[in-house]
């Protein structure tokens, strides 16, 4: 199995997995301008390292993970799967990146055909690659298997007579049948109980192991990124606010808001219960973000220069915000910044 | 210990598979539905009537007679009585059901494919050519069904052919809707969005992941149509408009008989009744239908 990963790791182990350039997705609002679900976001994702995407409710992260796939086509950007274009002529054609990189989706109920036996379901991918009907069951038998679910047991079964928890599990190896070298993992525990979300988790991990997974794992859940990470981005309205490795992101947090959330987390020590929200109210529209960066709307620490000029992207290969009390000479009072954290009045456990 | 005997085996072979696919476990429901069970016996029994009715039928049913005319049930063999012109009622109820169940059933399976078709494909296609054939639909629906059946028969001239044509045309844009509601909502949810992750081809989504959900609303939907085609064709017949005597036809037979309904008013109610009955049995059988297709329901 490994061996023939690596024999299809083209770019050698240094190549990223996947490099995302400038991505852009603005959805047209019937009565003109456009929902700027994902604006101008640049990433990489190294080879077997898992890519934690975090955010509120509408910024953009579904979205982000669907022009992944090329499921939606981005307006604008480049994406590089290891080492190839995607959709160009001489890049790497969409049914090969497909083949490649698998998506578990987040709602389990509504991501199987309901009139269709889960092992139907799982095999359609081999199905699609040409296998025969014998093959591509057996092969959605063994990934049954990989996941943790007795195929002749389960395998006949419809949708819904599973639990929550192996729906997750048949979504899981209904990605994983096509042999994918990146899966994309959509909010895929955040509907589970958390006794459940555990074993899911556990389960992700081994299978990563097992089989050289890279995984872009995507969650509104900020200890379950911490988890699982190994470098996150933090994501505001379409765009990328703060990007580095995991540890470093949530022990030492650069974006206000970065650590406005990291804030917002329920402390497990009783003396430090949050008594107000560190952020209140709703994020702005996305239809209509505010100029310069999106943040200040909300920000403690906004300044005139906040409103009138959009701040420089993260550096992605290193711990990073786009804040200007981080850039040198941006014009904001607190640039460049020893005493964000101070004045953020955020305290890190 | 006899326990223990029977345990054994059962547990050493593999075990039996939870649902034996779809179609199987649609037929187990089905059977343990009494009512339903009941009417697709009745359906199946006016069926195969109105197929043997050369074999059943007492009499000629085109044999004219000027004494018998309108004489009542049983009189003189004749079981249910005779019409206006002396003919027997009950051979021409059974050859009837012939013409009947024919303009019942086949204007429904072309309009089911038809407009399942085109619902499936505006559905799945949605922007502007889903747009433009269900406003075309829409176009068709703001006729009442029976003004629209009647202009365009009417159009077209009688006959059982252009009969047909003028209710597969009516029954056309509700098909399609129905496809077309059902495709639109499949079509949106992840499992689909999950196909097209594969790089599997429109095609091949449409087969495998939409026609399954889609066809049972449009299976229950049509099947529940054939009733109402079998009304429609009647009201034609009636009209003049369908079926052309001296071809046997409950909706004509209504038609020819209600001047008789003072004379012998229980004669003159059979082909209604015929009506109404083949009307309930494919009603009650789709809704029979709809609950055991529906997998959620256990």
């Amino acid at each position: 199995m490994s061996a023939s990963l690596k024999a299809e790791d083209r770019g050698g182990p240094a190549q990223p997995m996947l490099i995302a350039e400038n991505l852009q997705k603005h959805f047209p609002l019937s009565g003109g301008g456009a929902v700027r679900a994902v604006d101008g976001v640049s990433f990489t994702v190294g080879k077997g390292e898992t890519l934690g995407v975090v955010g509120e409710s509408g910024c953009g992260k579904s979205t982000l993970a669907r022009l992944l796939l090329h499921l939606i086509t981005p307006d604008k950007g480049e994406l590089v799967f290891d080492g190839e274009e995607v959709g160009t002529p001489r890049g790497i054609t969409l049914q090969n990146l497909r083949r490649q990189a698998q998506m578990v989706f987040q709602d389990s109920a509504s991501s199987l055909n309901p009139r269709m036996p889960v092992r139907d379901s799982i095999a359609f991918g081999p199905l699609v690659l040409g296998q025969s009907r014998r093959q591509a069951a057996d092969q959605a038998n063994e990934t049954l298997r990989r996941v943790g679910l007795d195929p002749d047991l389960f395998g006949p079964r419809y949708p819904h007579e599973l639990s929550g928890g192996q729906k997750q599990r048949v979504n899981i190896a209904r990605a994983l049948a096509l042999n994918p070298r990146l899966v994309i993992l959509d909010e895929a525990v955040s509907a589970l109980d958390k006794s459940v979300e555990a074993q899911v988790l556990n389960l992700l991990a081994t299978l990563k192991r097992q089989l050289g997974l890279t995984y872009v794992f995507i969650s509104h859940d900020l200890s379950v990124v911490r988890h699982v990470s190994d470098r996150v981005l933090v994501m505001y309205l379409g765009c990328i606010a703060e990007s580095g490795p995991a540890d470093q992101v949530f022990a030492n947090p650069l974006h206000p808001y970065t650590a406005a959330l990291l804030a917002s987390r329920l402390s497990m020590d009783p003396d430090h219960r949050v008594a107000a929200a560190p952020i209140t109210g709703d994020p702005p529209s996305p239809a209509n973000p505010p100029s310069g960066c999106r943040f200040r709307t909300r920000c403690p620490h906004a300044e005139q220069v906040c409103a009138d000029t959009v701040p420089a992207p993260p550096d992605r290969h290193a711990h990073d915000a786009a804040c200007h009390m981080l850039r040198e000479g941006s014009g904001h009072s607190a640039s460049p910044s020893p005493a964000l954290r101070e004045r953020a009045g955020v305290r890190v456990p | 210990m006899s326990a223990a005997v029977s345990l054994a085996p059962a547990s050493s072979s593999p075990r039996p598979s939870p649902t034996p696919g779809y179609w199987g476990m649609v037929g187990r429901r089905l059977r343990r539905d009494p009512v339903t069970v009941i009417f697709c016996i009745l359906m199946l029994a006016i069926i195969l009537s109105a197929i043997f009715a050369p074999l059943l039928a007492p009499f000629d049913p085109y044999k004219e007679s000027i004494i018998l005319r309108l004489k009542p049930f049983g009189f003189r063999g004749h079981l249910l009585g005779t019409d206006e012109l002396g003919r027997d009622i009950l051979a021409r109820i059974l050859y009837g059901g012939q013409t009947s169940l024919l303009m019942g059933v086949v204007p429904v399976i072309v309009a089911g494919l038809v407009g399942g078709t085109l619902g499936v494909v505006a559905g799945y296609a949605g922007g502007w050519v889903g747009t433009l054939i269900m406003r075309v639909m829409d176009v068709f629906y703001a006729f009442p069904s029976v003004l629209l059946a009647v202009a365009i028969s009417g159009a077209m001239g009688g006959g059982m052919l252009n009969g047909m044509i003028a209710l597969a045309l009516v029954f056309i844009p509700a098909v399609c809707r129905v496809a077309e509601t059902a495709t639109t909502q499949v079509r949106n949810l992840d499992f689909v969005e999950a196909a097209r992750a594969t790089g599997a081809g429109h095609l091949m989504i449409i087969r495998h992941h939409l026609l399954g959900n889609v066809l049972a609303p449009v299976l229950v939907y049509a099947s529940s149509l054939v009733s109402v085609s079998i009304l429609l064709a009647s009201g034609l017949s009636f009209l003049g408009l369908g079926v052309r005597p001296p071809i046997p036809d409950w909706g004509l037979m209504l038609s020819t008989l209600r001047q008789a309904i003072y004379v012998q008013p229980w004669v003159c109610a059979v082909p209604g009744a015929a009506i109404f009955i083949t009307s309930m049995c494919f009603n009650l059988v789709s809704d029979g239908l709809r609950s055991a297709m529906d997998v959620r329901i256990k």
